[in-house]
Formats: structure tokens, sequence, C-alpha cells
């Protein structure tokens, strides 16, 4: 089966506002509704769980509730102290439901990215079948300079081979499963992106085109370009 | 819900706007094929009257297309059902008499609004179509289909029963469709076409004649002639039909032309002809199409004036596709995965 993982578990420190950004309106919706029925439309999606911090878990129920109507039901999960351990407690829940499978495969993606369109999730779920982990991207449009100590570069690698990730990010869920339980605790602290763990194990993780539409929204610049865009 | 529309901002400049839109009655349709018209080239190239262009655009351009349910809230439709969509906004003015097409405040899909290039499309149920057994990319050019079915069933309705002969003035894809339907709805006819390009002509293998247009000779006679040239051939098309039709003929103009065509009116009247002007269609066309392409014979029939290009995954390929189709015979087809 394939199920979506929609992860908001942020409490929007990053904006400064009395409520996490996810929650905020973009047009006549809260940005997490618009991504919520993006994944509904989605046919391939058997499920869509989402993945709330405990506080707002009655405040995103609510939500739900006002917006959404359709038959397809959206699962609320708890989620942990960060990205990884939110996706967990959605995988386990999904275990908890559906049972364990080498054939299940999870697509997540951030809460504040409503741009998403069908075809990055239809291309994501085929990568994800296929290759058994992908990342979302898109071309570099800066240059990349990297530096060790923010005061001096060290290099800047060309630009060809440079890429913005995006999300969804999608998994063959018992293999990203298997991987993650094998790290040790400090490698968990370090390792936050799922594709990561993916990359430092060893296993290739296939690039989908992403959009540069398919923007984050994690600042009051961000949210100013959003509603620019609507 | 947030869509992705793709719009055509002024000639040959393609731009996306970010739309959030409310479907309550309204069913989400992902299209899967889409086709080009000439319609949506004049536009793109900004072949259209400058006070047109700046009257509708920016818009999405392509009004034929077939696609697939995602959601529908009145449950009128299935996920995941195959359907054609109707470009048509409907009006109820004299719904009892006058055809969708033609009513006042009727409006259509790619003309000053937005047509099918979308991430999905919402549209009421009434204009879906469903269907099976088509192959997507004939699907696809169902609404041309339909045009042709719309003009046939208009002559049907006003010509008298003399049908021994029908002649076609055309050799685009408008006259094959109508040459097909016309063969199809009148067996015992001949179905005579007449054209310009003996290589599109070789292409009508199920007519009954053909003619290259300056081989025709005083006696040749149809009882019935349909005008399916368009641009600049109308004039030169009317006129021959005028001059070789039976008397009490009825002629189909269905080319469209963006200059004005002068017409020998004193032969009409000495004749006494019927001419009728058909454009687009109605949900009724759509059906009467779907029936008749479901015949394995008229896809294959029509899948040889079809030409499937790579699929539109990016902005760009939508230059590709106009460009592809500039250099194409017939209609330009391909599969909307952007």
């Amino acid at each position: 089966m394939v199920f979506g993982a929609i992860l908001a578990g942020g409490t929007g420190t990053r904006m400064g506002l009395d409520k996490p950004k996810q929650f905020l309106m973009l047009g006549e919706k809260p940005i997490i509704i618009h991504t919520v029925e993006k994944f509904l439309l989605c046919q391939e999606l058997d499920q869509i769980f989402v993945g709330v911090h405990p506080d707002w878990m009655i405040y995103t129920e609510d939500l739900l509730a006002k917006y959404i109507h359709t038959d397809k039901k959206v699962i609320l999960v708890a989620g942990g102290k960060d990205r990884n351990e939110t996706i967990f407690n959605i995988v386990e829940r999904i275990e908890e439901m559906y049972g364990e499978s080498e054939e299940h495969i999870l697509v997540t993606h951030d809460s504040v990215r409503p741009f998403v369109t069908l075809r990055m999730l239809h291309d994501n779920i085929e990568a994800a079948k296929k290759y058994g982990a992908c990342d979302t991207v898109v071309a570099a449009i800066d240059t990349i300079v990297v530096s060790e100590d923010g005061e001096v570069i060290k290099d800047i690698p060309n630009r060809k081979n440079m890429f913005q990730g995006q999300t969804p990010q999608s998994f063959n869920m018992s293999m990203l499963k298997k991987l993650y339980y094998e790290l040790s605790i400090e490698e968990k602290e370090i390792l936050t992106d799922a594709c990561k763990i993916c990359v430092v194990r060893g296993v290739s993780v296939k690039l989908v085109r992403g959009e540069i539409s398919n923007i984050k929204i994690t600042t009051v610049d961000d949210m100013k370009m959003a509603q620019a865009m609507l | 819900m947030l869509n992705s529309v793709y719009q055509l901002i002024s000639p040959k400049i393609i731009s996306i706007k970010y739309q959030d839109i409310s479907f309550e009655d309204e069913v989400l349709v992902r299209p899967d094929y889409l086709a080009l018209c000439h319609a949506d080239q004049r536009y793109y190239q900004g072949k259209r009257d400058a006070k047109v262009l700046r009257k509708k655009l920016p818009m999405a351009l392509i009004h034929e297309g077939c696609g697939t349910v995602l959601y529908d809230p009145t449950h009128t439709f299935q996920p995941g059902e195959k359907v054609i969509m109707i470009p048509n906004v409907l009006s109820t003015d004299r719904e009892d008499e006058i055809f969708e097409n033609y009513r006042k405040g009727s409006a259509f899909l790619s003309s000053g609004r937005d047509g099918f290039m979308r991430e999905f499309v919402n549209l009421k149920p009434d204009r879906l179509v469903p269907y099976k057994e088509i192959e997507g990319k004939i699907a696809a050019i169902t609404e041309f289909v339909s045009v042709g079915m719309h003009g046939v069933n208009r002559f049907s309705k006003l010509a008298h029963s003399y049908k021994e002969r029908i002649g076609v003035w055309g050799d685009g894809s408008l006259a094959f469709v109508v040459s097909s339907i016309l063969k199809y709805r009148f067996p015992a006819s001949k179905i005579c076409v007449m054209g310009k390009n003996a290589d599109k002509l070789n292409q009508f293998s199920f007519a009954d004649e053909i003619h290259l247009i300056d081989d025709l000779t005083d006696g040749f006679t149809v009882d019935h002639a349909f005008e399916c040239a368009g641009g600049e051939g109308s004039a030169y098309a009317i006129d021959d039909i005028i001059r070789f039709i039976n008397p009490q003929g009825v002629v189909a103009l269905m080319g469209v032309s963006e200059a004005k065509v002068p017409i020998n009116t004193r032969d009409i009247l000495e004749k006494g002809l019927v001419f009728v002007g058909c454009s687009r269609s109605g949900r009724e066309d759509f059906e009467n199409a779907v029936d008749f392409m479901k015949d394995k014979k008229i896809q294959n029939r029509l899948n040889s004036i079809i030409y499937e290009t790579e699929p539109v995954e990016k902005l760009l390929d939508i230059h590709r596709v106009f460009s592809v189709d500039m250099n194409t015979n017939f209609k330009t087809v391909f599969q909307w995965k952007i």
C-alpha cells in the first residue's frame, strides 16, 4: 500500500507567531489544509497520515473537520521531538493498522509546502517503488559556496552538480525502518533528514524533479511570496 | 484546493497561475490526454486580432481532452472513471429551442476563460461524458468529433431526402471527421471529398470519390455539401459548392475564416439553397461522438489523423507541442503529465 505522511510537528518558532506556520491562512484556508487536500486528491495514496505536535492535535482535528469533507479520512498522529521521530510515529501507526509489508511505500512531505503537485506525488511513488528511496529536488540557481567556519569559503562546488532538496521524500517503508533502527542515538541526533539516512548507509536515492514554486513557507517573507503567488 | 493553471499571457509566453478553487458542486478531473486545435494555435502564435488578444488573454489554452475523475462531491462519478470534458459553460437562455453552443450568455473554456491546461479541471457533472474502451489518445479528440457530429446532425434535420451524393470540401482533419461521420450515418450515399492536396486526400480511404478541386468539371454534382476548408480556402470552397450543388441543397459551413468571405448570392437564390452555420457542439453531440467512437474500425480510422507527440511534463514542453503542431498535417495530441 502507499501512505502519505504529512509532517506538521513544528511549533513555528522561526516566524515568531503565536501559532505554528502550517496553521496560517493562505487564501481562504490554512496552509496545512491545502497540503492535505492535494494529498487526498492523489488516487495512488491509500491513506493519509498527519504528524502533529501533541499540543496542536485537537486544533488540527477541528480544522480537518471544518475544511475537509471527503469520504477518505485523514489520521492524526502525535509528532516526535524531531522530523524522523514524527515519521516513525507514523510508521508505527501504519503497521498497527495495516501490518508490516515489504511493499509499503511512504510519501513524506512538509505540511508547509502546499504548492506540491499531483505530478510530483506520482513521480515520487513511482521512484520509491522502483528505487526504494527518492528525494524531490530542483537544480540550484545560485552558486553554492562551502564554508566550515562561516567566515571564509572552503570550496565552490560545480553548480551543475548542486540541487536544492524539497519534499516529498519517499521510501520503501520497511527499508527505511531497518536503516533507522540500526542508527545509534548519536547518529539519530545528526541524521535528521530521512534521505540522508539512506545516503550514509549507501542506499541510492533517486532524484525526482521538483518545482521552484514548491516553496517551503517558513519565514514571513515566504508567506508574503506564497500570498503573492495566489 | 491549490491548482496550477498554465496560461498564455501573450503570444508564445506561458506563465503559471496558482489558483485556490472551491469545488462543492464540481467534479475534479486530472487531464490525461489533450489535443490542439487551430484556434489554440492562432492564439499561441498571436494570429488573432490584437483587440481579441487583449480581451481574452491571459488564459489557459486547449478545449479538447479526456481525463480521469479524482474526486466528485456530487457522487455522479467514481474516482478513477474516464471522462471527456465538455468546454461549454451553459446558459439557459431559450434552452427549449436553441442549442447550448449558440445560446446567448454561453461561454467556452479556452476562449476568454481558462481551458484545460491545468493541473486538474473542475467542472459541473453535466460537463463530463463517461467513456470506456476508447484509447486515451483517440478519446482526446472527442470534442473535435462532436463538432462534426453537430454539423451532420443539423444537416440531417434540414436536408431533403435526396442524398445520393454528399460533397465535403476540404482535406484536413475536420473534413476527415465529417466525411467519416457521413459515411457512417448515410451508408447509402456517395461521399465525395474535394481538396487541394493529393497526399492528404489519399488519407480519405473510406470516401467513395476524392477529387482535386482543379479537376472538377461542369458535369460534377452533389446533392448537399459541407464546407470544411476554412481560412483562405473558404471563399473558393463556397464558390465551388454553389456552382456544383443541385437545387435546394443544404450547405453546412464549418470552416473558420478570419477574413470576410464574398458569396455568390445570385446563384444561392436561383438554386434555393439552404446555408447553415455550425460551430462547436453540445452535450448530445459529445454523447453521439462517444457512441460513434466505440467502434474499433472508427478508432483505427481516427488514429490515422492523430499525431501523438511526447508527453508534456514541464512548462517548456508546452512550447514544443505548439511547435510540433506547426509541422503536423492533422491533429496533435499529447499526454498531460505536468
